[in-house]
């Protein structure tokens, strides 16, 4: 059994929910990264969304294309992503790590060699924005080879098919996006969200995370409630841009955000 | 050939090129745009509404005309122009937009969105868009909103929202990338009309079939004028609209020889170029499989033209199928033999072309003079020299 799928079983028993972050690796700079990983863990996250950065991230808006162009300048790039995911087993072999970017670097890379890669790098699960399952079929095979969940996205106006094929090709999790847009935007509507993750249950069994518009302990909780799992980014990074020459400040932010939402999700 | 030519297949591959590589939230729009694109394609009211703007609008057919002086000064073989420049707007641009901007109405969008480079796709879109009394909001990297004002006032004059795209390199693929996120959020009564023949499928093949009117016309002007097809076709290439629209209905007649020209900037051995099948590799960004420029990280890179129209970093996947299976050849032209180009065919045929087409026009004074005097080129003149006015005078160090 995979760590996620493992992780999301060990939730199910207790009745919780994943807490899921999401930060770009090397935001604002590679050194920070680490230490905030460690941070949130401790914290009480149950997975974490390690963001690639790319030069073209057209499904994000702008904090979380900021948080990309900082790690860019930094020189951060999908190797040391991995290495990073690598420094991060030594101390820590229980959280899932999931990464989550555009499928250029991996075009770049060469699939074969990113599965290989990521395997020794022990990351849990890979998300790629722009590589919807019709043109995934070579990626998801050898990640699945490599033991490697393919993790795939789900969106307000997606049709019975579309879920069913997510159900096919994905594992670990189901992302759902929970409002037409990109990260960081506007605010989810509650009910449209608990009417459609009706009809994706009907579709398949995977664990539903729902992200997108997660932006304090009020929002974790109601997201929480209607799905396995609650992907908070945006209002994470934005903590990191506020405080970018006082690091450890933002780190504390974001540590006390998250056990806010812990502990709002868990009551 | 013996086997005719029907790329790209129903999923929008052109071999390895080409595809949907796209966020799930516009998969279901790309689903409905295809349907609604099958649908009137061959929907004989919908051709005849379309036929009807292109003559009475735009104003085609657009002449081939036979450049006699600049032929016999290069010496070699006979060149014809596309006059794509004489259309509505000044360039080949409208005659997508209004394919596109008829597909919207027929589909119930209200407001349409366009990203633009050189300013020329935007106009043609704010032109249609004011025509069919559309919302239009264009997206314009913030450095091609300095150098090309005066598109940017015409778009304006027209009533379309202007957006200058401050992210990244504040150029063409920034503002692509931000009106795939102002569609991705307004998906319900928004139509993106893309103004070249990139983006996920159907797009690429859809801006082709809207553009391959200029090869149609040419090819029957070319008969009808001399009497036979040509040897040669030469347009240049940044997404590579102008030329896909120029060589498709040649592409099963192997004897006419067909150059893409890329913009190699300050040399492609400088790296500060924007030829992407002359020396970029093979990649995904926005929305398909085709050459780019990029890194090693696979991280887009800058582009560099003194031409903002070709300023961009990928090309139509057809393009790449093409250079690949070697159909087509794909050369580059940097900005000061542009300039040539510019400055010979305004001096010698009293035309003033757009920087763009000037690296068609310049490629075509290397190729001429090695063909004998009976060969045939068409080269594609895509826009006229207009909007490029402030940018020579500058150059010269005129102020207007």
């Amino acid at each position: 059994m995979s760590r996620l799928t493992g992780k999301f079983a060990e939730l199910a028993k207790t009745g919780r929910k994943a807490l899921i972050p999401f930060i770009t690796a090397g935001d604002p700079n590679p050194n920070f990264t680490l230490p905030m990983m460690h941070a949130m863990v401790a914290a009480g996250v149950d997975i974490i969304e390690l963001g690639v950065p790319f030069s073209d991230p057209m499904a994000d808006g702008p904090v979380i294309q900021r948080a990309s162009e900082r790690a860019l300048a930094h020189k951060m790039s999908l190797r040391k992503v991995l290495a990073l995911v690598g420094e991060f087993r030594k101390t820590d072999q229980q959280t899932p790590v999931v990464l989550m970017g555009y499928v250029n670097p991996i075009e770049a890379m060469g699939y074969e060699n990113f599965a290989n890669a990521a395997q020794q790098a022990d990351v849990d699960g890979v998300l790629t924005v722009d590589l919807p399952p019709d043109e995934a079929e070579n990626c998801v095979a050898l990640l699945k080879a490599h033991s490697i969940d393919p993790i795939f996205l789900l969106a307000p106006n997606s049709i019975d098919e579309r879920i069913k094929m997510m159900d096919a090709a994905g594992s670990g999790y189901l992302y759902y996006v929970s409002l037409k847009g990109v990260t960081g935007a506007g605010h989810l509507n509650t009910a449209d969200v608990e009417t459609k993750l009706k009809q994706i249950r009907a579709n398949t069994k995977l664990p539903i995370a729902i992200g997108f518009g997660v932006k304090d302990a009020e929002t974790a909780k109601t997201v929480a409630n209607l799905g396995d799992g609650v992907v908070v980014g945006s209002a994470l990074i934005s903590k990191i841009e506020a405080h970018q020459d006082d690091l450890t400040t933002a780190q504390q932010q974001i540590v006390e955000l998250l056990a806010a939402m812990r502990q709002a999700m868990d009551s | 050939m013996t086997e005719k030519y029907n790329m790209p297949d129903t999923r929008g591959h052109c071999g390895p090129y080409g595809g949907i590589f796209v966020a799930e939230t516009l998969m279901p729009p790309i689903q409905e745009l295809n349907a609604a694109y099958q649908r009137y394609m061959v929907d004989p009211e919908f051709i005849a509404e379309l036929d009807a703007d292109l003559k009475y609008y735009v104003g085609r057919p657009s002449p081939l005309y036979h450049a006699e002086r600049w032929s016999r000064e290069l010496g070699g073989a006979q060149i014809y122009l596309k006059r794509e420049d004489l259309n509505h707007t000044g360039a080949h641009k409208i005659n997508n937009t209004i394919g596109q901007a008829l597909l919207a109405k027929r589909m119930g969008k209200t407001r349409i969105i366009a990203e633009t480079g050189a300013g020329q796709h935007g106009v043609a879109t704010a032109t249609i868009a004011a025509r069919l009394g559309l919302e239009c909001v264009i997206y314009m990297g913030a450095v091609d909103v300095v150098r090309q004002s005066l598109n940017v006032y015409r778009m304006k004059l027209l009533g379309a929202t202007v957006v200058a795209v401050e992210s990244g390199s504040k150029t063409l693929k920034d503002a692509l990338n931000e009106a795939l996120r102002d569609w991705v959020t307004n998906v319900d009564n928004t139509f993106y009309i893309i103004g070249t023949v990139a983006g996920p499928h159907p797009y690429p093949a859809m801006v082709r079939d809207f553009q391959a009117i200029i090869g149609r016309e040419a090819k029957q002007q070319c008969i009808e004028q001399a009497g036979r097809l040509p040897d040669a076709l030469v347009a240049c290439v940044g997404g590579g609209s102008n030329a896909i629209g120029l060589f498709y209905p040649f592409i099963d007649d192997a004897s006419v020889a067909m150059y893409g020209v890329e913009a190699a900037g300050d040399g492609v051995e400088t790296g500060r170029h924007s030829a992407p099948l002359c020396a970029g590799r093979p990649g995904v960004l926005h929305g398909n499989r085709t050459y780019l420029m990029e890194d090693d990280d696979g991280e887009i890179i800058e582009t560099h033209s003194i031409s903002a129209g070709l300023d961009y970093p990928g090309v139509g996947p057809e393009h790449a199928w093409l250079k690949d299976t070697g159909r087509a050849q794909y050369v580059n032209i940097t900005d000061n033999e542009a300039l040539e180009g510019f400055y010979a065919l305004t001096r010698m045929e009293g035309i003033i072309p757009a920087l763009e087409s000037s690296h068609a026009m310049a490629y075509t004074m290397k190729l001429a003079p090695t063909m004998s005097k009976d060969k045939i080129i068409i080269v594609n003149l895509s826009g006229r020299g207009d909007k490029d006015m402030q940018t020579m005078a500058q150059r010269e160090g005129i102020m207007l």
